[in-house]
């Protein structure tokens, strides 16, 4: 059965999921406003940026993020000299990879729902007094709920499925970085088989149910 | 009184337009699709930025080189063709939207008149989505009117309506042109409309104004081919005149009958039952009247030969069968004349609707029709019987 030390692994999963997701819906949703929005030029290049994690393989992504939050990284240098200190292999660096690792999974839904929405509801809005800000909070983002439901739950499946950036970033520290899908690495290397098929079917199960709920609950094209 | 200056130019498209509109009761952005009539609405909500424009309502700077009003500060309200009515609210939390934010709650007394006028007081708890074209357009209506609009802008609110939904709006905002004291600009590119709503016409065409007036005499003027105007209104002044035919044109009438149809088809129906046929519409007026065109004394056309009158959607049903001018006089304009005439008495005699009829493979008449504002939609083509 399951150790004291894997119920710590699956909280720390979910606390890291919950603390990315509720991020990158603050940082996700201006981007995925400004790229539905906008008609610049760098509108191309902002985009490919976010999609970079869906097809780096995620040690790239580790790799850099650990060298760039390292003693002699820019983001590493900043840290120190904030007095927070250096933030790899820790639960914050571990959040900060995490952002960056999901940033896609909550952004191209949003996206897609604010271009869904289209120009006319905001006109509507500003025609009859609302200012920009007020028509993106009554209007844009109440008829962007189902792209909001659906970025919550990739954004926090996709943390909860991570393994390659946390290993790197956050190694496997009992109780500080060992997320589950560490946690199981781990056990399969010790020949733990009977925890590892405990916490590999509970994330099986856990992600199924998520996505099942998902499709379940948002189905597609009943929006007009 | 609203002054308007605002010149734009991207590939296929310029607007040109200068304009001062009177800051009270209906006037109509007249002229067909791709005139710029939508562009102009827009430019004056702010809704499209036309650099180097100028707006001043009522002594108001709302745009020019220094200045631009953003849409959500403008005191307007604006009817979109569709209704585009929030999803997400009910009618009430719809109508309401506007009443919050412009910081000038209506009275109540208000709110119940303008629910009561539009007549969707039924409908308050429903959403969007459960009601039918008509009520969501006058759902829009009532929205803009509640959120204490200084001026109305309307950009064809029924133009994604059917016939019947049209005639069920109409009189609504025949009622709103009675009761509204606040200026109305209202786009659209049906005749009929403008005819019944708009007190002043401003005519648009590929983005210039090329006609601003009191709504009559600017319709006919609107409506006259542009090419041709200067010589049809020369050849027409003094000479020619529309009227009632009488019992004494019946022969005239029926050799232009002849004339026309051995010039355009092989059914040329006997002259006696032209003649039964057209006398029959004489002596009951209720079948309907016998317009004809008379230049210098001659009869050169005649508008229809069926006017039928019908009761039916609570009113009155103008049909028009092909409008016939005779040869000499074809292709100058005159029939268009003739129709603005029969359109003309309809309206003062109160009629709803004016469908005109041809013939379906009759394409000279359909495009006439079409280039007059009728929708081939709306056509019935379908030739009936003298």
């Amino acid at each position: 059965m399951l150790s004291p030390t894997d119920w710590s692994a699956i909280w720390l999963t979910l606390k890291l999921a919950s603390t990315t997701t509720l991020i990158l819906l603050l940082v996700g949703t201006p981007i995925a406003w400004w790229l539905a929005r906008t008609r610049s030029w760098w509108k191309g290049p902002l985009s490919a940026l976010v999609a970079l994690p869906i097809v780096l393989p995620p040690t790239v992504l580790g790799f850099y993020l650990l060298i760039a939050l390292g003693p002699h990284g820019p983001i590493g240098q900043l840290t120190q000299w904030a007095g927070i200190g250096l933030l790899p292999f820790t639960f914050a660096g571990l959040v900060i990879a995490s952002v960056f690792y999901s940033l896609p999974f909550v952004v191209q839904p949003l996206q897609n729902a604010f271009e869904a929405i289209g120009e006319r509801p905001l006109e509507v809005a500003a025609t009859l007094g609302a200012r920009p800000i007020d028509a993106f909070f009554t209007v844009a983002v109440p008829l962007a709920r189902p792209g909001f439901l659906t970025a919550t739950v990739l954004g926090f499946a996709h943390t909860v499925g991570e393994f390659g950036v946390v290993l790197m970033i956050g190694g496997s520290i009992p109780d500080k970085t060992r997320v589950v899908s560490v946690a199981i690495y781990d056990h399969v290397e010790a020949l733990e088989y009977t925890q590892a098929h405990w916490l590999s079917a509970g994330m099986l199960i856990f992600s199924f149910l998520v996505l099942a709920a998902l499709y379940t609950l948002n189905p597609t094209g009943r929006r007009k | 009184m609203i002054e308007a200056r605002f010149r734009l130019a991207y590939p296929g498209f310029t607007l040109d337009a200068d304009l001062s509109l009177p800051a009270s009761g209906v006037t109509a952005l007249f002229g067909p699709s791709g005139s710029g009539k939508t562009t102009l609405l827009r430019a004056i909500a702010g809704l499209e930025r036309v650099p180097g424009g100028r707006l001043v309502f009522d002594g108001e700077v709302w745009q020019d080189e220094r200045t631009f009003l953003p849409t959500h500060r403008r005191p307007i309200g604006y009817v979109f063709q569709e209704a585009s009515l929030f999803p997400h609210l009910s009618v009430r939390g719809n109508l309401e939207y506007g009443m919050k934010r412009r910081n000038c709650r209506p009275a109540s007394a208000d709110f119940a008149h303008i629910v009561e006028l539009l007549g969707i007081g039924h409908l308050l708890e429903r959403k969007p989505e459960r009601l039918s074209g008509g009520e969501k357009s006058r759902v829009a209506i009532a929205r803009a009117l509640l959120s204490a609009p200084r001026l109305m802008l309307m950009d064809e609110p029924l133009a994604a309506l059917d016939l019947a939904r049209k005639q069920e709006i109409l009189p609504y905002l025949e009622r709103l042109h009675e009761e509204l004291e606040i200026p109305l600009l209202y786009v659209s590119h049906a005749p009929d409309e403008v005819a019944r709503l708009a007190d002043h016409l401003v005519v648009l065409e590929a983005g210039r104004v090329i006609a601003q007036g009191p709504t009559g005499a600017t319709l006919a003027h609107a409506l006259q081919p542009r090419a041709k105007r200067g010589e049809a209104l020369a050849d027409m002044a003094g000479e020619a005149c529309v009227e009632f035919a009488t019992a004494a044109d019946l022969p005239a009438l029926a050799d232009l009958l002849a004339e026309l149809f051995t010039l355009e088809s092989d059914f040329s129906p006997a002259r006696e039952r032209q003649l039964a046929g057209l006398k029959q519409i004489l002596d009951e007026p209720s079948l309907g009247r016998l317009f004809v065109l008379r230049i210098g004394g001659q009869i050169a056309g005649m508008a229809n030969a069926l006017i039928t009158v019908s009761t039916a959607l609570g009113g009155k049903v103008l049909l028009l069968e092909d409008v016939i001018v005779a040869a000499p006089f074809r292709g100058r304009g005159y029939g268009r004349r003739l129709v603005e005439h029969v359109l003309g008495w309809a309206r003062e005699e109160g009629f709803l609707r004016v469908t005109l009829l041809a013939d379906r493979d009759n394409a000279p008449a359909l495009a006439f029709y079409e280039r007059l504002g009728f929708e081939p939609s709306a056509m019935v083509v379908r030739r009936k019987r003298l």
